[in-house]
């Protein structure tokens, strides 16, 4: 395939977004569309008492004032999680049943205690304000640790195993233990990755529009999986026909995972306008979306690793607790799981012996987010190999070269069960190196020394899953000739619009202006799973190469019939099907339009010309592995703990390139997120469960001026599973980058005596070490 | 946002007045501390009375011995003015440190020192050269005007109409921003004026902006890196939150007074 870089000159959605014309969910107003305002619990738990709504339904304009008694009472059901690690061969675990609104008990801030419907936003607003709620408040326990010990107050009764969802348990025990027993090394460390909020530049939103002629609900909802958000709803929340449900998500300003499972909005809002008879719009505040949204991360971990002197890595061992919040929600396995099963990133490690116990408290749920548990499990790794490279007084780099696995060895079956394809780790690490001229350092450390500061390196490899669920695409040319694109993925800000109009450009020879785009609608798209996980690009990807290859074999049919030949005499060359051995040909446009003719060989073969793909990934099919490389150096004041990034290079396998340009933009994206993360993020809350992070002026979204500049590398080794050799890319940069830069900071300050460093490395924080460190703490 | 009405009064005595009749007034500057407020609910007036409509508290002049800034003079004309840069340079240089160009085009200097935010950047200026706040009735002395966090010795309904700087022989102000916000996490104003050096800090006090008096006897009494080497912060009470603790708070004073010490041609 060609690499379409070449004739890249901007993405087609470019025009709209550039020039305003955009449209995400509150740029869509319904006619006689009505407002919804929250009322949200200000206890991290408490009893619900009782809700006195009179005052508020008194205020003007207020149209409804529903609570938890109106869902039971109307019927609604709960929501459990979109699927449990069950389904992916982990525990059975306690999966909780959440209202779409509390009725007996709230277990966070921010869990939502009842509706206001107003004429307008500011009206939900004020009234939402009367609703006079009777809280009895309970204990808090907000670490998921604590939550697990003697005093840690039980969130869900019926839950016999306490505050414990499930305990996941991935290698071999026995092994692990011998390993470690006859390791010349073992070290231990302790690491914590704080929550993360999402931080959508595009809040979530929704309106909601139930036709009651049609006894139809229409919902509009800024969402990565449409379909998905569907099924949630009408099985679990209205128990009706899917096919009484249409969800449109139009363009989507941001996702990161936050909008890949429905919040209970999305079904507060088609229920409030059956209640009202009116179309009725939620938008989130900044101030909402920091409190309701599901946040990522945040994991306490137990680490050790046993080697011999010589660097041969024998095992690694981990006692994980992963804090849920006050519900398992939404895709909440995914990073449950990922934690865990990617500790032994690239490298062949023997024995491992993990578990992660996923934890009720009493703060917002956690869910998928940019890197879903990959970036957790390679930080617990690459932290543990710069330790153990430090202990061992051996070269970092050289201690990876010593353990990665081969090519040779591929496909390589990891230790908890991952099935690598592809992956040339030693190629890249030594390119990564070089590229970062790590035979200079000695030099740059000395000239940093001599303005008083320490300079810090670090080489980090990870690896990523791509490709989760099967995926279906359609092609379907329209009378005239031109086609259309019909997408189950969902592109919110990757660029598909682009990338398969210019695959599918190239496969059929046709020009790129004659063909449409379309994503987002469940009326519109049979059924689709959306797009996170990195997934779009071989599932969207491979599944739209075999509809082309479905459309082909029809318009073979036509040209059969026109060119009075057999089918299986019939080639398809550069926008052309001919008859081997002849010149007969037709284009396929002419094909096309052939199929759509009031009369003629229609008649014969059937009204219109389309063809389906299917894809599948994980579980059932192969995934794909993206990996890479990243080498980042620091500069830390000693005296201050002020820190900058002097040099910052990404090396990343992604396969075949579809389109650079894009994959580096992704790349570039996901390590301004992982920068967030190592340095400047964190959602907090205080010991009454009270959020201490809910805006931008206290959680720190990294800006242009916190960007060191990237030295991005892109190396093609093709997949060897799927079609069109692609692996993912839309976390990559996510995934490595807080490994990346903890272990160059961790290079510049462990000759002070410092072993361990908490994410987020503020400089308040590196100062507080640093002084710690010097005080001998 | 609740529904309130806003009135452009063309007097002071008007303003006054239209306060003390209406039940629930704010007077409205710039608006970017109440404007926000008011959009969260946390603020939610019946009636604004817009202050730019007052011509007395417009305009800067230059009195030879101070500078006089008109109190809803905007960020953005203090930066721009030749009459600031050629009396007090560092008041523009502290000014470019404010938030971020939208909010100096609209905030005002009067707004800023009436909110009395604790983590602002003014009030190490008003404290730190010792300016006299002109309201609609009196004068009122900088080291009299600071009460505590969001509180002045403004009455209820007073107005602050100017503010009168002394030029200072020579000032410098260094600030730590908060990554997320940009206010002070600490930001020191070291003045050496013709009575004698002024230091003040903004962002770390528990209470608010106040002198470190420590310094500046230092200061009057010896040479700047003796009087730094002498001094001890530790008892100082400041502001304790997680990302920023009160002993990095502490050292942070420290680590300022000396950058704009440095700053100073001594």
């Amino acid at each position: 395939m060609n690499d379409l870089r070449d004739r890249f000159t901007g993405r087609l959605e470019d025009r709209r977004f550039l020039t305003g014309t955009g449209r995400y969910v509150d740029d869509i107003t319904l006619p006689h569309q009505a407002h919804m305002a929250l009322v949200l619990s200000p206890y991290a738990h408490a009893v619900l008492r009782g809700i006195d709504t009179a005052e508020a339904e008194a205020m003007p304009g207020v149209l409804a004032v529903l609570t938890g008694a109106d869902v039971l009472a109307d019927g609604l059901g709960p929501v459990p999680p979109f699927f449990m690690p069950k389904m992916w061969g982990g525990p059975e675990g306690y999966a909780t049943l959440r209202p779409i609104l509390c009725t007996d008990r709230v277990r966070c801030v921010g869990d939502r205690v009842a509706i206001v419907i107003a004429e307008t936003r500011d009206q939900a607003r004020l009234a939402a304000e009367m609703v006079a709620v009777d809280y009895d408040p309970l204990p808090v326990v907000t670490s998921a640790r604590a939550a697990l010990e003697g005093d840690g107050v039980p969130l869900w009764e019926d839950n016999p195993t306490g505050n414990l969802s499930c305990s996941l348990e991935m290698g071999d025990k026995a092994a692990t233990a011998a390993a470690f027993a006859a390791a010349d090394v073992t070290l231990h460390r302790h690491f914590l990755t704080p929550r993360l909020a999402p931080a959508s530049l595009e809040p979530r939103g929704c309106i909601g529009h139930y036709d009651a002629g049609e006894d139809r609900y229409t919902l509009h909802t800024s969402s990565q999986d449409p379909h998905g958000f569907r099924a949630v709803i009408a099985r679990n929340v209205l128990k009706c026909a899917e096919s009484r449900i249409r969800v449109i998500s139009p363009d989507v300003g941001g996702g990161f995972g936050l909008k890949a499972h429905m919040h209970p909005e999305d079904a507060l809002v088609l229920w409030a306008s059956r209640r009202t008879g009116r179309p009725v719009k939620w938008i989130a505040t900044r101030s909402e979306a920091m409190m309701t949204d599901t946040q990522g991360r945040g994991q306490e971990i137990e680490a050790e690793i046993a080697l011999n002197r010589d660097g041969k890595v024998l095992a690694v061992r981990a006692t994980a607790w992963t804090n849920m919040g006050a519900y398992f929600w939404g895709t909440a396995t995914p990073p449950f799981y990922f934690a865990m099963q990617l500790i032994p990133n690239v490298y062949d490690l023997g024995a491992v012996d993990l578990t992660n116990h996923a934890v009720f408290t009493n703060i917002a749920p956690m869910s998928v987010y940019r890197g879903a548990g990959r970036p957790e499990a390679t930080f617990v790794m690459e932290r543990l190999m710069d330790e153990a490279a430090a202990a061992i007084g051996m070269d970092p780099v050289e201690l990876r070269l010593k353990n990665v696995i081969a090519p040779e060895a591929m496909p390589f079956k990891t230790a908890t069960g991952m099935v690598y394809d592809s992956g040339e780790f030693a190629n890249m690490i030594r390119k990564a190196r070089a590229a970062a001229d790590w035979a200079g350092f000695p030099a740059r450390a000395e000239a940093s020394r001599a303005k008083g500061l320490l300079r810090g390196r670090s080489l980090i490899s990870y690896i990523e899953v791509a490709g989760v669920m099967n995926e279906r695409m359609e092609l379907r040319f329209e009378p005239d000739g031109t086609l259309t694109i019909l997408a189950g993925t969902h592109s919110h800000g990757q660029g598909h619009a682009t990338v398969f109009t210019e695959l599918v450009a190239d496969w059929l020879s046709i020009p790129a202006e004659s063909i449409r785009y379309v994503q987002g609608d469940t009326d519109r798209i049979l059924v689709g799973r959306g797009t996170f996980a990195a997934r779009s690009s071989m599932l969207g990807g491979s599944a739209l190469l075999r509809a082309k290859d479905a459309l082909i074999e029809r318009a073979k049919e036509m040209a059969a019939v026109v060119l009075q030949a057999e089918i299986a005499d019939i080639d398809f060359e550069q926008g052309m099907l001919k008859v081997r051995g002849s010149n007969k040909a037709l284009s396929l446009i002419e094909a096309a339009k052939l199929f759509y003719l009031p009369a003629g060989p229609a008649n014969l073969l059937g009204i219109g010309l389309t063809g389906a793909g299917t894809a599948a990934g994980k579980p059932g099919a192969a995934p794909n592995y993206p990996n890479g490389c990243m080498v980042c150096e620091v500069e830390v004041n000693p005296k201050t703990g002020a820190l900058t990034i002097e040099r910052f290079v990404a090396f990343d396998d992604v396969g075949r390139i579809l389109n650079a340009t894009l994959c580096e933009g992704q790349i570039h994206g996901g390590i301004a997120q992982g920068l967030g993360q190592a340095l400047l993020e964190a959602m907090t809350y205080d010991e009454d469960g009270q959020l201490t992070s809910g805006s931008f002026m206290d959680y720190c979204m990294p800006r242009a001026e916190h960007m060191p500049a990237v030295d991005s590398y892109l190396l093609e080794v093709p997949c060897a599973t799927n079609p069109l050799q692609v692996k993912g890319v839309g976390e990559s940069g996510a995934i490595g980058t807080p490994a990346a830069l903890v272990n160059a900071v961790m290079d510049a300050i462990r000759p002070l005596g410092v072993t361990s460093i908490d994410m987020p490395v503020t400089q308040a924080r590196l100062w507080q070490t640093l002084r710690d460190a010097e005080a001998g703490v | 946002m609740n529904e309130f009405q806003i009135i452009r009064p063309a007097a002071l005595s008007d303003a006054v007045a239209a306060f003390n009749d209406a039940e629930e007034a704010m007077y409205l500057s710039g608006g970017m501390t109440l404007i926000p407020s008011m959009k969260a609910r946390l603020a939610a007036p019946q009636l604004l009375i817009d202050l730019s409509g007052l011509p007395e508290m417009q305009g800067i002049s230059d009195s030879g011995l101070s500078l006089r800034i008109g109190a809803m003079t905007r960020w953005a004309e203090i930066l721009r003015s030749d009459v600031v840069a050629g009396a007090i340079p560092e008041l523009a240089r502290l000014v470019g440190q404010i938030a971020d160009r939208h909010v100096r085009n609209r905030g005002t200097i009067g707004g800023s020192i009436a909110n009395n935010d604790p983590a602002a950047d003014c009030p190490a200026a008003v404290l730190g050269l010792g300016a006299t706040l002109i309201t609609d009735r009196r004068e009122i002395a900088a080291d009299d005007f600071y009460l505590g966090l969001f509180t002045t010795a403004l009455e209820e309904d007073e107005i602050l109409v100017a503010i009168d700087f002394p030029k200072p022989q020579a000032a410098a102000y260094a600030k730590h921003p908060h990554p997320a916000s940009g206010y002070a996490v600490a930001g020191v104003m070291v003045a050496r004026m013709a009575q004698g050096w002024r230091v003040a800090v903004t962002g770390a006090g528990a209470d608010g902006a106040f002198r470190l008096t420590e310094l500046e006897a230092a200061l009057q009494s010896g040479p700047v890196e003796a009087a730094l080497e002498k001094i001890d912060v530790s008892a100082i009470q400041v502001l304790n939150e997680p990302a920023f603790p009160a002993d990095f708070r502490r050292q942070l004073i420290l680590w300022l007074a000396r950058e704009s010490l440095g700053r100073l041609a001594v």
